[in-house]
């Protein structure tokens, strides 16, 4: 085929962004020619703010370098400004004499900043905020001047301001309004927005209208209409921009604020040229924001490609700020009429306000300042028209609501769903920036923005994609684990499976296998455990535990060590202990010759390097003297630690040494899905440093306050209050509801920590305070679980069970 | 040639499980699959010399107990990411006992 010639006038980021669009739809279709009036690349515009703020380089904000245009075939003629289209000939002309025939065109000429027609506007130091050269300026001036007047409180000229203080500038801000931004904020977000550029050392002058600029040749001084002046070496004029219609005018194409193009992108003058971006107006409406020419772009793309398919129909729009530090969001329409209701946050000390226009349960429009994180979940309600009534007393809060742990980005955007916009410039959500992670294993945020196109243009989602990054690739716990299967082995999740062995009456491993369509004859080391510990944890009087399908600390009831030896730890329940017991251990500790002893963080002592042949003989000399396993090697409950309490204490209010050896009676032997410690502290000083553990008990006065959800392991997470009780009865009672609730609840591997965070503490609560009877039959179930599970392994296999397991065989050879 | 030596009766061996041989130059593990294939590799991962025997059998591949290396039972390589080898052993069931061939 032969190919047909498409040039494009402006080489800025809606055309480019539609030559990248077309080329991965039909990259032999078109020989390209791209004529560029700045002498760059192709770079992002939106981040010439914190090019100017010195937080990025020119070369950081490169979207496509020169070789990029030599690797797909694209002629660019940069530093050429096109100034005439002769449509007849379908030619486009340069200043320099260049000419480029074409059969299709795409006019992206962008917009121009709208300069005030004051007098001495045309003096030296006067300039817009608009490209590469603007922000030179600015830095030139900035190294050699002190005093900046940005008109305009919008915001274009905040970003400016913002920039110029960093540069060393004394900045005053003039706005004809009492409000900034106030196409985006309302009043009171404007104000603490104000407040805390002031707080910066920005200036503002508020109701002020520019008369005239002062100076020679150079600006000296802003005069307002009020009379005042203020001295300015420099003047930024922000107070809009217009589209860029010059070019498309002189071809004859029809124009009123902008190039008027219908919903395929082409002129409605002449089919044979697109327009697209800032020069644009599209069913009456210029956008000056980058989302909307991202979907342009699509759209011509379709088009130029002869797919035809494609329509744009508008956007709605989202605003964020950026300047470093401070927190903005709006988005559709926050101001509200007669119609609409509002709800509205305001907390002027912590610097936060947010306010949602609701109209017929709906959300209608947003403005977020100081806490953004549910931005995007907010203008995803509003596109989608989602009836809130459901959760609207708790929308301001967000979508973890208030009571809800883990009130951080991280945990927030695990929980998001799949659709969820993440980049709202590039119209990048969760599940595809999720996907590509997994699908082409990217590590770092430069990969992912390379192939999705997340946080690559104005970069204030950053944070989130970062989240996601963390979460997808850690891979652990919070890696969305809504879709993600419980391993390789199988498609279904964890939730699936557990949901499914109860459902369909699933109570051997094979039949698990069979019934979810496992892909391994044997699973894996990572099913193999779960399904073993799901099929126990559903059927705890029935299923037969499989060793082969335990890690080895399990099978052999100790922990190994890096030499392969394994450590012994005997239970002393609550941390108590005699002389006698201390003798008998010091004794097995002899004959067994073990050569290194440890007391543990949870107030047990191990005892280490005992050969794996040698553990069934100590420990029939270790249940002998009374001891039991203390599980210090098991997915199980371990430890429960206590302080000394009122018995010896000054301080503690309750017996907390005896409160300690009850819960560890009770729940001693229980499987869990993971490692599970308790602790009981006998006052609020809190010496069992119980609000680190799964469970803790601190006792006060009136009773007892009931801990859950704390790790002070790697990532250390301090506990939720789950409720205050007033008896011993209750405590052991919320003890075991809450274990079973784990215990039914949670993916196999998965800590108390992240599983409160990840299903929330409303869940939590719900099962074990709100529904007595519930709580009731969760403990009556843990009491079933543990008739069976409170039977000594070390007993049992000092007896001889499964001896060929700690049996070697020996031959001569 | 050297000679074969029943070592364990087969049912002897726990399935996806494995029984530790010792002789007095080696440790090795014979592993049994599901299928009653049977396995025989030294009882050192070649990472940091865990012992294999303890690991969790799948496939004809075990995960070291240590540090999660997989090893293939039948060839003994370290499967990718991972690079390293544990010898094995010729090995053989007849009338239900295992055989294993020394060097």
């Amino acid at each position: 085929m032969q190919k047909e010639n498409l040039v494009l006038i402006g080489n800025g980021m809606a055309g480019v962004r539609t030559l990248e669009e077309l080329l991965k739809l039909a990259p032999d279709h078109y020989h390209i020619t791209v004529f560029g009036e700045e002498p760059y690349g192709n770079y992002n515009r939106i981040m010439l703010s914190p090019v100017l703020a010195s937080e990025k380089t020119i070369e950081q904000i490169m979207l496509n370098g020169e070789q990029w245009y030599i690797d797909n075939g694209i002629t660019l003629h940069k530093g050429k400004k096109v100034e005439q289209i002769n449509r007849a000939r379908r030619e486009v002309i340069a200043t320099d004499g260049t000419v480029a025939h074409y059969d299709r065109l795409i006019i992206a000429t962008g917009s121009v900043p709208f300069m005030l027609p004051l007098p001495g506007a045309d003096k030296q130091g006067v300039i817009g905020f608009r490209d590469i050269k603007d922000v030179d300026t600015m830095l030139a001036t900035a190294s050699q001047y002190t005093n900046a007047v940005v008109i305009g409180g919008g915001l274009l000229g905040l970003e400016a301001a913002n920039g110029l203080m960093k540069q060393g500038m004394n900045v005053t801000v003039v706005h004809l309004l009492d409000t900034l931004m106030e196409r985006q904020l309302d009043k009171p977000a404007a104000a603490m927005l104000q407040k805390s550029l002031a707080e910066r050392g920005m200036n503002f002058l508020m109701e002020h209208s520019t008369a005239e600029i002062l100076g020679q040749e150079r600006v000296t001084a802003v005069r307002f209409k009020n009379g005042t002046e203020i001295p300015a070496d420099l003047v930024v004029m922000a107070v809009g921009i217009k589209p860029n219609t010059e070019l498309g005018k002189s071809a004859g194409l029809y124009c009123e604020r902008g190039i008027v193009v219908s919903d395929t992108m082409q002129t409605i003058t002449d089919p044979k040229i697109y327009a697209i971006g800032e020069c644009v107006q599209h069913r009456g409406i210029a956008y000056g924001l980058v989302a909307p020419l991202f979907e342009q772009a699509k759209v011509a793309a379709n088009h130029l490609a002869k797919h035809g398919i494609a329509r744009y129909v508008g956007t709605v729009t989202s605003t964020k700020l950026k300047v470093t530090g401070i927190e903005l969001f709006s988005a559709g329409d926050f101001t509200g009429n007669d119609q609409t209701e509002d709800i509205v946050f305001k907390d002027a000390a912590s610097g936060t306000y947010k306010k949602i226009v609701l109209q017929d349960n709906q959300v209608k429009g947003a403005v977020l300042y100081g806490d953004t994180v549910d931005g995007s979940w907010y203008f995803q309600l509003m596109k989608d028209g989602t009836d809130v009534s459901a959760f609207r007393d708790t929308l301001l809060f967000g979508q973890h609501h208030l009571g809800d742990s883990g009130h951080n980005p991280d945990t927030r955007v695990a929980s998001l769903p799949d659709n969820a916009e993440i980049c709202g410039c590039n119209g990048v959500c969760k599940g595809d920036i999720v996907k590509a992670i997994t699908e082409k294993k990217l590590f770092t945020l430069d990969e992912v923005r390379a192939h999705t196109k997340a946080s690559a243009s104005c970069g204030s989602c950053t944070g989130l994609v970062e989240s996601l990054l963390a979460h997808t690739v850690g891979g652990d716990y919070s890696a969305t684990p809504k879709t993600k299967p419980l391993c390789k082995c199988t498609d279904y999740t964890h939730d699936d499976i557990r949901h499914g062995i109860i459902q369909h009456s699933l109570k051997t491993m094979p039949a698990v296998r069979e019934h979810f369509e496992w892909k391994t004859p044997d699973g894996c080391p990572s099913c193999r455990n779960a399904l073993n510990y799901y099929l126990l944890c559903a059927y705890p009087t029935e299923y037969v535990d499989d060793a082969q399908s335990r890690y080895i600390n399990e099978r052999a009831h100790g922990n190994i060590q890096k030499d392969g030896s394994y450590s012994v730890v005997p239970r002393m329940f609550g941390g108590m202990c005699t002389s006698d017991q201390l003798r008998a251990i010091a004794d097995v500790a002899d004959k067994y010759e073990v050569p290194t002893m440890k007391v543990t963080g949870g107030q047990r002592i191990d005892m280490f390097g005992i050969k794996k042949e040698q553990l069934p003989a100590m420990w029939k000399d270790l249940s002998a003297a009374g001891f039991v396993s203390g599980h210090a090697y098991g997915k199980a409950m371990r430890t429960v630690k206590t302080c000394v309490g009122s018995e010896w204490c000054r301080f503690g209010t309750q017996d907390s040494t005896g409160l300690g050896v009850k819960l560890e009676e009770l729940t001693w032997g229980s499987w869990m899905p993971h490692k599970f410690k308790l602790a009981v502290s006998g006052c609020p000083r809190n010496c069992a440093e119980a609000t680190i553990k799964d469970i803790g008990v601190v006792c006060v006065d009136s009773g007892y306050e009931l801990h859950i959800g704390g790790n002070g392991g790697i990532k250390v997470r301090v506990t939720d209050l789950l409720c205050k009780v007033a008896t011993e009865e209750e405590v052991l009672e919320y003890t075991g509801a809450f274990c079973q609730f784990y215990r039914e609840d949670a993916h196999y591997l998965e800590r108390t920590a992240p599983w409160i965070e990840r299903v929330g503490l409303e869940k939590v609560k719900t099962a074990i305070l709100s529904d007595a009877a519930n709580r009731k039959a969760l403990y009556e179930r843990f009491l079933i679980s543990q008739q069976p599970a409170q039977i000594d392994p070390w007993k049992a296999r000092a007896d001889g069970a499964e001896a060929a397991e700690f049996t070697p065989i020996m031959i001569e050879a | 040639m050297s000679k074969w030596i029943e070592v364990v009766e087969l049912n002897n061996i726990p399935v996806l499980g494995s029984r530790l041989i010792k002789t007095r130059d080696t440790d090795i593990a014979v592993f049994r699959g599901s299928d009653d294939q049977v396995y025989a590799i030294r009882d050192t991962c070649p990472h940091k010399g865990g012992p294999l025997s303890q690991g969790i059998m799948h496939g004809s591949t075990v995960t070291c107990p240590l540090h999660n290396w997989k090893i293939d039972l039948a060839s003994g390589n370290a499967l990718a990411p991972d690079h390293g080898c544990s010898n094995v052993f010729a090995v053989k069931v007849e009338g239900g006992k295992v055989f294993l061939q020394l060097p």
